[in-house]
């Protein structure tokens, strides 16, 4: 059942690289990081990758196969036609390091950025109550392996280096949701989303769900739902009239 | 041609195609250019036709409700517009559905990935130099969508009842079905469908809230309402395909090439 | 030497995972200046493959449990080999550490009224798992994260500096501790990024590398797991203790070949699944050993009623302890009884609707469905047992998680005595916060009993590690030969899988012990092309050395333990012997670079209080007479 497959590996770094060709041999049933892992054991020892748990769970394994982004552990090589090329590079929004590794300190800065969870001060730990309705919507969103595809994928970054200051990307605006819809968080997180993490800039062609590896509804269900509520804060006069009368009432 | 910013911009892994995909990533944006202009040619011209739009008891979607007194007689009473207005009747309504489409966050995908390029299919880059999305005029007007989402249900409501009217022969009698009516009634629906599926819809019956435990009636709404959302895509194509069909079937109907088949 | 750099911290931790976050998390509060060094990406470790759940008798479900009940499962489980102050502060503590991670933002799955839900789970007598569907672990680890992320942030608004007390340095290797006389001073490292030299200079360092798993060759551990932080305590002159102990998860995928060890949940089991081997039978059955006797069903018709009337009838016998299951599985296949890739077949397609299937075990729909090609809903797994988590590791106190070595500390997978000789499942997950935030703790109180009198490194020692770390660029080979790194790690993992596995004989052992030998010299002459760049030749060149220790420390236990006990099965000594019950083999490296060696110690003895919850007749099962006595 084994055949040689013709891949094609960025290999390089911040200095500048290029596609090589290596011949590789692929068995029954492997994914594209193990073809990785055979050229690294058997031609290319010092090819640089990252990746852990090669099951999908931890997300480090992310790269471009065939331009599309994608965890190599479940890109599985049955999906090619034995002659194809294939071409593998490192996500193309960050700075490469090495080969296929990329220096992604772009979204642990983002992270930070995201004030953090913050519950009512007077609640004990043990105290917490909270219904399984009211914490499923956020549960989604933490099912994040933060493998940072939709970041890699996002053109608002991807194509434009300029707009990443101000957009912190669909894994941190699904994280701002995610408080927002936390049942315990006592912050209203609508204007900063829109003011401090660039949600308006955020043209939802849906790019990020189309990539999530967790089959996460990015979109549909953390930024649109995020955009209707910044539209509640900022662009609704009727929601603005009606919240100014009742709490005036 | 991408730009120095993009994919190109220094640090990046250089790479000299434009894109690696190999699949047919630009055959998803083609198709909605085509049906799309082909939609707006349509539209356009029915709407500036201002003739063959009524064929007791059916009206055109695209000029119900007639609300100019210019309309033909049997179209409805409800002449907002005065008789100063004498383009077409069409045009006072169509420009509600549109504003509708155009800021529906699923048209807003459709139109910004092939219309605009921006960007063409995933990972694709696109051609713009700089990018704002809708932070600023004109785009920041799509975040009003549920404004036109209130303005299609009250046009849901009215094509509901011209559905209905179908029930009644052409002198005004009820207990009458043609074919008429099953693609009003058809249109009708699809349009219900389309509106709530929307996701202005799902935020305002209940996704606006932060604990669904304590409004357990708004939670059902939203859980309907969450079940027709993922297939908002395919109403809104199969919505808007029926609307030129419903258009085009009145039309021949009222110009006399085609006689409506009566079920009783 | 231009090309170090050096950092001054009160406290290091070594590993990301949720033993080391929540060691950090604590070092921070008590206001001292912490480190955290991780292999891989702030937020991979090898943490988020736990599926379970958090075990902590919270009693939300079932409001009989206690942490006495939890105490008792836990040295059950262990076959009393626990230490039992441990499992005691184990089971005491593990409510309030799940509570805690509520306050910071976790999001478990709720009770009706509202708490934390739990599930049952093999070997708790309650409902006791606190969870998040199956990824309990990424939810642990993320909460841990953001923690961390938080106080960063408290420190960024009140010192306008988000690291002046909490720095988290990822994809960095530690290679060496670096020690004052006995005591810690620091660790040095490699930056795998840029293949930079980093010393840290501090008097406490907090180990939590996790296990050992990457030196066998089926495993469901991750490339990490290559017992850097057991390796680094003994060089250091920490001791191991139970290191013969590794667990072999029963159901492992072994087909395709890219994905076998990978875990299947027991859940699986536990929802109706069955072993069958290649002739279609339920082999289990002929596998219920003595002492389950009574426990167990005994013909396929009663076991069927289990699921549905657990009152009234006894258990499947493919629900079995971990250990058991294992070794029936690993038997059929030697009778040439296995499956056509080497494992049984482990099947829920007959016994549940396709729809259950996909509603109860959605991700391991999925985990067949993308990486075999297989429909579980229509057809068998293939499953076979792998290695899955080490029970022995570093001798720490129960209460300060301090090792014999002054100012090092151990918590998670990486510290020893714990789960005994065989964990039960969801006990890791709450391993990780009681004892990671013990050793936080103990950190702090060492560190801040030093005062101003600190221990500092010595510069020929930071010079040795750097020639150490430097020597697989410029390998020795007098004769001129090099040897690939990968292939030493493929050779050693099959050595370990095929002699030191899931059943030992004496024999293999001692052959074993040899071939690691030879492999120590082969590994010496581990040669990598390059540069320093990223360059994951030489990361495994040196992590090489790391495994051949732990492997050794393993395999000499597993020598000298003559009696088969969780963990530790051997062929030639297949009876539980009360007399080993009270003894720790422990492994030690008496001086720096020399041979590793090996004594017996006797187990703490467990306090009357706590035997008191035992009945005599199960005691006698475990314990000599005298002890009884």
């Amino acid at each position: 059942m084994s055949y040689d497959a013709h891949l094609r590996v960025w290999r390089g770094d911040a200095e500048g690289g290029e596609l090589v060709d290596f011949t590789v041999e692929v068995n029954e049933g492997e994914v594209v990081l193990d073809i990785i892992h055979r050229l690294q054991a058997t031609q290319a020892p010092d090819l640089a990758v990252r990746w852990n748990c090669k099951a999908g769970k931890c997300g480090s394994c992310s790269a471009e196969v065939n331009g599309r982004p994608r965890l190599m552990c479940m890109t599985r090589m049955n999906t090619f036609a034995a002659g194809e090329p294939i071409s593998i590079t490192p996500m193309r929004a960050f700075p490469v390091i090495r080969d296929l590794v990329t220096d992604v300190s772009f979204n642990y800065t983002k992270a930070r950025a995201v004030p953090a969870f913050s519950p009512p001060p007077d609640l004990a730990p043990g105290e917490y109550r909270m219904s399984q309705v009211d914490v499923e919507r956020s549960q989604e969103f933490r099912k994040c392996i933060e493998c940072f595809l939709c970041q890699d994928t996002c053109h608002v970054v991807r194509d434009h280096e300029e707009n990443k200051p101000a957009f912190a990307g669909p894994r941190f605006l699904m994280r701002i949701a995610e408080l927002d819809m936390h049942p315990l968080d006592a912050l209203d997180r609508k204007r900063q989303a829109q003011d401090d993490f660039g949600l308006g800039m955020c043209n939802i062609t849906k790019c990020c769900t189309e990539v999530c590896p967790e089959h996460i509804k990015i979109t549909d269900n953390a930024l649109i739902p995020m955009k209707e509520r910044v539209v509640d804060r900022k662009y609704d006069p009727l929601v603005w009239l009606g919240s100014k009368i009742l709490r005036r009432s | 041609m991408s730009t120095q910013t993009g994919v190109d911009a220094a640090g990046r892994a250089p790479v000299a195609a434009r894109t690696l995909r190999t699949d047919r990533w630009w055959l998803q944006p083609a198709i909605t250019v085509a049906v799309f202009v082909a939609f707006i040619i349509y539209s356009t011209i029915r709407a500036f036709a201002n003739t063959a739009y009524y064929a007791a008891p059916y009206i055109s979607p695209f000029y119900s409700p007639c609300l100019a007194t210019n309309c033909i007689p049997g179209t409805g009473e409800l002449h907002l517009v005065g008789s100063w207005w004498q383009l077409s009747p069409a045009l006072l309504v169509l420009v509600f559905p549109l504003g509708f489409r155009f800021t529906c966050y699923y048209y807003r995908k459709a139109y910004f990935r092939s219309f605009w390029l921006s960007p063409p299919a995933c990972a694709v880059p696109e051609p713009h130099r700089s990018y704002s999305g809708e932070t600023r005029f004109p785009l920041i007007v799509n975040n009003a969508h549920r404004y036109f989402f209130y303005a299609g249900l009250v046009l849901n409501v009215i094509l509901t009842y011209d559905a209905i009217l179908g029930f009644r022969d052409a002198q005004g009698h009820w207990g009458h079905m043609g074919l008429g009516t099953l693609v009003l009634l058809t249109n009708a629906t699809l349009l219900w469908l389309y509106s709530l599926s929307c996701h202005s819809c799902r935020h305002i019956v209940g996704g606006r809230l932060k604990h669904f435990s304590k409004h357990p009636v708004r939670y059902r709404a939203w859980t309907f309402v969450s079940r027709l959302n993922p297939r908002h895509m395919q109403f809104a194509w199969v919505s808007l395909v029926w609307v030129a069909l419903t258009d085009a079937y009145v039309a021949l109907v009222a110009s006399g090439t085609f006689t409506d088949p009566r079920f009783f | 030497m231009s090309d170090l750099e050096r950092h001054s911290y009160d406290i290091v931790v070594i590993g990301a995972g949720g033993a080391g976050l929540r060691a950090a998390i604590e070092a921070r509060e008590h206001g001292l200046r912490t480190a955290i060094i991780c292999k891989s990406l702030f937020g991979k470790a090898h943490t988020v493959m736990a599926e379970g759940g958090i075990a902590a008798s919270m009693g939300n479900v079932n409001s009989k449990d206690s942490w006495q009940v939890h105490f008792r499962d836990t040295l059950r489980g262990g076959k009393f080999l626990n230490n039992p102050r441990m499992a005691e502060l184990h089971a005491k503590e593990a409510p309030q550490r799940v509570w805690e991670l509520e306050t910071y933002g976790a999001l478990f799955d709720r009770t009706p009224d509202g708490r934390i839900s739990q599930r049952n789970f093999g070997g708790h007598e309650y409902p006791r798992l606190a969870h998040v569907g199956d990824r309990t672990g990424l939810e642990l680890i993320r909460t841990l994260q953001q923690k961390i992320v938080s106080l960063q942030q408290d420190d960024e608004r009140e010192l306008g500096d988000a690291q002046a007390r909490l720095r988290v340095f990822s994809e960095l290797t530690v290679t060496e501790l670096l020690k004052d006389g006995d005591a810690i001073a620091g660790a040095f490292g490699y930056w795998r990024e840029s293949g930079r030299f980093v010393q840290f200079e501090a008097p406490a360092v907090v180990l939590a590398t996790g296990g050992i798993g990457k030196s066998f060759k089926v495993t469901s551990n991750s490339w990490e797991y290559t017992g850097d932080g057991h390796a680094l305590a003994l060089r250091a002159g920490a001791t191991l203790i139970n290191m013969e102990f590794v667990q072999f998860h029963p159901t492992g995928m072994v087909w395709p070949p890219s994905v076998k060890g990978i875990l299947v949940t027991e859940s699986v089991r536990g929802d109706g699944g069955v072993l069958r081997n290649s002739e279609g039978k339920r082999f289990m059955f002929e596998y219920v050993p003595e002492v389950f006797r009574a426990q167990y069903a005994a013909s396929e018709a009663e076991a069927d009623r289990w699921y549905d009337d657990p009152e009234n009838n006894l258990r499947p016998p493919e629900l079995l302890p971990r250990d058991e299951v294992a070794r029936a599985i690993n038997s059929e296949v030697k009778a040439g009884r296995g499956s056509p890739h080497g494992g049984v077949f482990l099947d829920v397609s007959t016994r549940l609707p396709a729809d259950e299937i996909r509603r109860r075990l959605p991700s391991m729909y999925h985990q067949f469905k993308e990486l075999a090609d297989v429909d579980i809903t229509a057809e068998p797994m293939e499953v076979g047992p792998t290695a899955h988590y080490v029970m022995g590791g570093v001798e720490v106190d129960a209460d300060t998680a301090a090792c014999v070595v002054p100012g090092l500390f151990a918590a998670g997978e990486v510290a020893g005595g714990m789960h005994g000789s065989n964990r039960l499942g969801g006990n890791s997950l709450s391993d990780l916060l009681v004892f990671g935030r013990r050793a936080g703790a103990g950190a702090a109180a060492y560190v801040e009993g030093l005062g101003e009198r600190r221990p500092t490194s010595r510069e020929q020692d930071v010079r040795a590690a750097e020639q150490d770390a430097l020597a697989p660029f410029r390998p020795p080979g007098e004769d001129g030969s090099v040897e690939n790194p990968y292939t030493v790690h493929t050779d050693l993992q099959q050595v370990m899988n095929d002699l030191v596995g899931i059943i030992r004989r004496e024999g293999e052992i001692v052959e074993a012990l040899e071939r690691l030998g030879l492999l120590r010299e082969r590994a010496r002459r581990a040669g990598v092309e390059g540069h320093r760049q990223f360059n994951p030749g030489w990361h495994l060149a040196l992590d090489l050395r790391n495994m051949l220790d732990v492997s050794q420390c393993v395999a000499r236990a597993a020598l000298e333990r003559r009696e088969s006990r969780g963990g530790h099965t051997r062929e030639d000594h297949p009876a539980m012997d009360p007399t080993w019950r009270g003894v720790n083999l422990v492994c030690a490296q008496d001086s720096p670079g020399g041979p590793i060696s090996l004594r017996r110690q006797p187990v703490p003895t467990i306090h009357p209080d706590l035997l008191a919850l035992f009945d005599r007749a199960e005691l006698a099962k475990y314990l000599t007479p005298q002890e009884l006595a």
